[in-house]
């Protein structure tokens, strides 16, 4: 049983949720609501969360936001062919959004989908978020499993000729979001997932990705220009065999941001690259969270992940690769780095290897450093001015995670992004 | 074109003086070589006219065409002509070579008020010279100097100092780590650059890299100061017989 005052902190946040009874999804409610009462909430003594503080996360009302204009600058992925689902402080708003058509690809919201009886998604619904339970809790997946409100549930067969995208609009400065989206890629099946904007003054959301053999899933994210926002989001995903999993995520600004990814390469001979570039000047506290598990025979796994940070903003990774005795020929890969552009910031890294097949190859690094100030000189010799010789060093900083980008379109516009971010920010 | 004039620079970390009262003018359309021992100052004088920081001017002046270098941040050194060859050219992952010679190029363009060069012609230029200096289209797509190897890096330099197209380009040991071959391939590039409006200065260790590169004025340094200048034939006097006797007789 939960201490007394963990109990009264979880009682309190979640006493203003409505919870919905009833059907498949309200038994997976169920057992979500039992795991988060035996976890209670995160708290600042707890390992996982001894460098971010998880307060705002779990306070019973979601501190204010101010929504924010982000003035000229047009929205990111605009010039990318794609189907467009838009939820407004977590409503779906059907009118801004494109027609949920897409040949080989069948697109539920979960809202509505709570009222059939069968659906292809109550074998995921926190089917996943369970399963990454265990050996570290994760008690704001288990609250979103609980009291998501809505989510889109997609199901792909074919080669889904555009990539969804998911727009999340913040326009109140005190909604208080979940959003539960469960995807399921059948044998072979290709998607692309965007995801892009705040969402909410706080916003929690999780993303459940089943990838059956040979399936291939593509996510880039952005989340968005808001200064004040809060969003705790997390990521699980399952691998079969030969399965390819690529995630991309683009932070820029964001009071706090923590960022979970939970993958398990369970098929022999899947691959998972999860890649981040996060950038931050003053008020900014992001964490990349991630947990890989090993235990099919010849998997590969990376990740890759790059923050700049200048003015006292904080930057977070714990990241973990888990290789099962069964998972032999494991390749893993693990890399975090910061550049710091002044000296009142700081990055705090845990990488984490834990291995129990011997034969494996397995590689992680962490490092921390400013602008390399001989290579700002001789771009600076050779007629460069300063702003641009750093914004240029930064760029290529950030170059091994936007590598992870395998469109080149959308690449490039996460490029620009970064680009204006740091027009923005400079001096 | 370039006028030194009583330079005196320190080492800004560790109070230690290194150039001493150093004078020298280089005329356009001229070939002027620094030749010195080891410790001399010679890279410090290159360092210092291209603005690099950690360096303190305690006297003395250096004036490119009129204006004073030691003014000008970097940037605007290289807009106004001058163009530093380094002795260790710098390895910048992640920044195509093909990238920064377009930033660089169009940089100094836009800071001289002309029009940006487009994407293809930029392309066609690049092509032809670095035809000529044998950097294939492989380099040029790699990082900055990354995995080159020292001969590489070399002609990077010239084929920068060829886009660039500066009037004052100073050369440090641009001669160290080059086989024959490189050496004459990058004094090539040099010398296809000579001409009435631009002017040389190369600072070298030894006299064989002046076998391809002919220079019209040859200066001695020593002790952060130029302690004998003369023809070609200095060189030459050095190669035979050290610089133990020219520093005697300086002294």
């Amino acid at each position: 049983m939960l201490p007394k005052a963990r109990a009264d902190v979880l009682s309190a946040r979640i006493a203003g949720l409505s919870f919905v009874p009833g059907g498949w999804l309200g038994a997976a409610r169920e057992d979500a609501l039992s795991r988060l009462g035996m976890m209670g909430l995160p708290a600042r003594r707890d390992e996982y969360w001894r460098y971010t503080d998880p307060a705002d996360l779990i306070a019973a009302a979601a501190p204010a936001a101010a929504t924010f204009d982000a003035g000229d600058e047009p929205p990111v992925f605009d010039g990318i062919d794609r189907l467009k689902l838009v939820f407004v402080d977590g409503v779906f708003d059907a009118a801004a959004s494109d027609d949920p058509a897409l040949a080989g690809v069948e697109i539920d919201r979960l809202s509505t989908a709570a009222l059939t009886d069968i659906h292809w998604a109550r074998e995921l619904y926190g089917v996943l978020e369970a399963r990454g339970q265990n050996p570290v809790a994760r008690p704001l997946a288990a609250l979103n499993t609980a009291f998501a409100t809505e989510g889109v549930l997609i199901r792909v067969t074919g080669r889904a000729e555009r990539p969804i995208s998911l727009i999340y609009t913040h326009a109140s400065e005190t909604s208080d979001v979940a959003l539960h989206h469960c995807i399921r890629l059948e044998a072979g099946a290709e998607l692309t997932v965007l995801e892009n904007g705040p969402a909410a003054a706080r916003f929690n959301k999780v993303m459940e990705v089943d990838l059956a053999e040979g399936a291939r899933f593509h996510h880039i994210r952005a989340q968005g220009r808001d200064h004040e926002r809060r969003a705790a989001t997390h990521v699980f995903a399952r691998l079969a065999e030969g399965a390819r999993f690529k995630s991309f995520t683009l932070t820029a600004n964001g009071v706090l941001t923590r960022n979970e990814v939970v993958i398990e390469l369970l098929g022999n001979e899947a691959s998972a690259h999860v890649a981040g570039a996060a950038v931050g000047d003053g008020q900014f506290h992001h964490d990349d969270t991630v947990f890989i598990t090993h235990e099919g025979r010849g998997c590969e796994s990376r990740q890759v992940f790059k923050k700049v940070l200048k003015n006292g903003a904080v930057g977070v990774f714990q990241g973990k690769i888990l290789v099962r005795q069964t998972a032999q020929k494991t390749d893993g890969y693990q890399i975090s780095q910061s550049l710091m552009l002044d000296e009142d910031s700081q990055f705090l890294a845990k990488p984490e290897l834990e291995i129990y097949a011997d034969d494996v190859k397995c590689s992680h690094g962490s490092t921390s450093g400013a602008i390399d100030e001989t290579a700002l000189f001789y771009l600076r010799a050779r007629g460069v001015p300063e702003k641009a010789a750093q914004s240029l060093l930064v760029l290529a900083f950030l170059a091994e995670a936007i590598q992870e980008i395998a469109d080149e379109a959308i690449a490039e516009d996460i490029r620009q992004r970064l680009e204006n971010w740091l027009s923005r920010h400079e001096g | 074109m370039l006028e030194i004039n009583n330079l005196h620079v320190k080492l800004e970390a560790e109070d230690k003086p290194i150039l001493k009262g150093l004078s020298l003018t280089v005329g356009a359309g001229s070939v002027h070589a620094i030749m010195g021992p080891n410790g001399s100052g010679k890279s410090t004088l290159s360092y210092v006219l291209a603005g690099r920081d950690g360096y303190a001017v305690t006297d003395g002046s250096a004036m490119l065409d009129g204006a004073d270098l030691l003014e000008m941040e970097p940037e605007d050194r290289a807009s106004a002509g001058l163009f530093l060859a380094f002795q260790y050219p710098v390895e910048i992952p992640g920044v195509g070579n093909m990238t920064f010679l377009r930033t660089a190029v169009n940089a100094q363009r836009k800071a001289r008020g002309q029009d940006e060069m487009s994407a293809g012609e930029f392309l066609k230029v690049v092509r032809e010279k670095a035809r000529a200096l044998k950097i294939d289209a492989e380099m040029l797509k790699r990082p900055v100097n990354v995995g080159f190897s020292g001969g590489e890096k070399k002609r990077n330099e010239i084929l920068q100092m060829a886009m660039l197209e500066p009037k004052m380009c100073i050369l440090d040991e641009t001669d160290s780590g080059l086989d024959v071959d490189a050496m004459k391939l990058v004094s090539d590039g040099v010398n296809a650059l000579r001409d009435a409006g631009r002017a040389f200065l190369v600072i070298t260790h030894y006299q064989r890299l002046l076998d391809h590169i002919r220079p019209d004025v040859v200066h001695i340094m020593a002790d952060g100061r130029i302690v004998k200048t003369g023809g070609p034939d200095l060189a030459l006097e050095v190669e035979r017989n050290g610089y133990a006797d020219i520093l005697a007789e300086a002294v």
